[in-house]
């Protein structure tokens, strides 16, 4: 009994262990991976992303010099951040919010 | 659903798929004699998802990312027995760091995984503030996760010839922090399922399991270890496996118990096991790429925190593999659990149903169709 009236103290005076999200953001932690964007001044229409993406979410058109970037096939898994030789792809440090449709999101130069 | 045999009125009734104490799509008939457990039908099927199709028609690649969500939980494991099997067909050498990376990286999984289990088992007896207690602490093995690959759950750090991520000494020194905070805040949990009275009161002497037939009828993994039969392919020394010192952890009381048991001391071997790979780990490289196909055949065996999991590679020098065959823990683990749910009361179902840490989604392999149904 003692040693539960401890707890019991404890307890009523610790803060809670959980975030009050929404209200709150959760915290961010370094290196998170998050949603993807495409620099288009920087790529050359290489297609190496759409080559490695294992969801198959990207879909570049070397000739309209455009990329199509499906948000909710990608598995975030940063393959195509790692594989783009000229870092046209920035890794952002937020997720991609919920949206009621589904929609691609188009890159153009 | 009720049949009479022999004056003595036998009950049929459905547990799952859809059960609140059960998280996972299998169902299991019980034939009861008013209490008492006489027969158990399992049957799955429920979700089946084609992943090994999936595989065969998908760029060898790319299968890495597949594999990993054939189980959350172990989805790590899952993506490096998958690129070992590559990486036998195409005779690729892994640099030992990134062995130890992996080797690290598994053991943080099954720490994540037994300490989910042990949560979803304390709160299948009743115990639901020690379930809330446990997930408190795992969220620190998360956040590890999250520091390291970029995700709480999917590390996909694996690639074919090593991994795709490095430990910096920054990210060591946290883990090692981490590691002695996450002991601390687990010592008190793991001396309560050693030492508390109504816990050993719901678990011993419940779903009975003898080591002769765990042995014959193949379990593995935990429930095997519960049993009295020191078999983890960890021994084997796959990985960095062979150059760290370990020991397999058995019970050998072969009740339910028994088996929450090896989870709890396999929680502190797995801390272990980090630190010791974290003090030994080698500099260099961290991927050796190789522009082979995969050709011929390789089989792998790992131990995931469920046990023995086995891949079955047949290469044929295209970007397609002929054939991917993975067998998880859980498959073997089903005839086991129907003889431990014989001769109990009702009452005890789910303690020893959760004993085995059924995973039934990632065992889904085949559809059982009955023509007659259809
Ligand atoms: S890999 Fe980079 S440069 Fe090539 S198409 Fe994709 S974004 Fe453009
Ligand atoms: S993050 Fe992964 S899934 Fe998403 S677009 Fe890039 S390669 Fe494809």
């Amino acid at each position: 009994m003692p040693k539960l009236l401890g707890t019991i103290i404890r307890n009523l005076f610790s803060k809670p262990a959980t975030v009050n999200y929404p209200f709150e953001a959760s915290p961010l932690v370094e290196g998170t991976r998050g949603s993807i964007s495409f620099n288009m001044d920087r790529c050359d229409q290489c297609q190496d992303c759409e080559r490695v993406c294992p969801s198959a979410a990207i879909k570049v058109y070397p000739d309209d010099k455009k990329i199509e970037w499906d948000q909710f096939k990608c598995i975030y898994c940063h393959l195509c951040v790692e594989t783009c030789m000229h870092k046209a792809i920035t890794a952002l440090d937020h997720v991609q919010s919920p949206d009621y449709k589904k929609s691609v999101t188009v890159f153009e130069s | 659903m009720s049949k009479q045999t022999k004056g003595n009125k036998l009950t049929v009734f459905p547990y799952g798929p859809q059960h609140p104490v059960l998280p996972e799509p299998i169902q299991l008939k019980f034939v009861v004699d008013e209490e008492k457990i006489v027969d158990v039908l399992p049957n799955i099927g429920y979700v089946h998802r084609g992943i090994e199709r999936a595989i065969e028609l998908n760029d060898y690649r790319r299968n890495i990312y597949i594999c990993e969500r054939i189980c959350g939980i172990c989805n790590f494991m899952h993506g490096m027995a998958y690129t070992e099997t590559i990486e036998k067909l195409t005779d690729t050498v892994v640099p030992v760091r990134a062995s130890y990376l992996r080797t690290i990286w598994a053991e943080l999984a099954r720490l994540q995984s037994h300490m989910l289990w042990l949560g979803l088992f304390a709160e299948s007896i009743g115990f639901e503030s020690l379930f809330m207690q446990i997930w408190k602490i795992r969220e620190i093995v998360l956040d590890l996760n999250e520091r390291t690959g970029g995700h709480r759950i999917h590390l996909s750090t694996n690639r074919i010839g090593g991994v795709g991520k490095d430990m910096d000494a920054n990210l060591i020194s946290t883990y090692f922090k981490q590691l002695d905070k996450l002991q601390k805040n687990y010592d008190p949990i793991a001396n309560l399922f050693h030492k508390d009275a109504a816990f050993k009161e719901k678990t011993q002497n419940i779903g009975i399991l003898p080591k002769k037939i765990a042995n014959h009828l193949g379990a593995v993994g935990p429930v095997i270890r519960g049993s009295g039969i020191p078999q983890d392919m960890r021994t084997t020394g796959y990985e960095a496996y062979g150059e760290l010192d370990f020991k397999p952890i058995t019970y050998d009381s072969e009740d339910v118990y028994a088996r929450a048991l090896v989870r709890v001391d396999e929680t502190y071997q797995s801390m272990e096991i980090m630190r010791q790979a974290l003090k030994q780990m080698p500099d260099g490289p961290i991927l050796n790429k190789n522009e082979k196909f995969p050709e011929g055949t390789a089989i792998v065996r790992v131990e995931q925190p469920r046990g023995e999991c086995f891949y079955y590679g047949i290469g044929n020098g295209t970007i397609h593999l002929e054939r991917c065959k993975i067998r998880t823990p859980t498959m073997p683990n089903i005839p086991p659990l129907l003889h431990m749910l014989v001769g109990y009361e009702v009452a005890d179902i789910n303690p020893i149903v959760h004993s085995i840490d059924p995973c039934i989604s990632c065992t889904e392999r085949i559809t059982y169709v009955n023509k007659e149904d259809a």
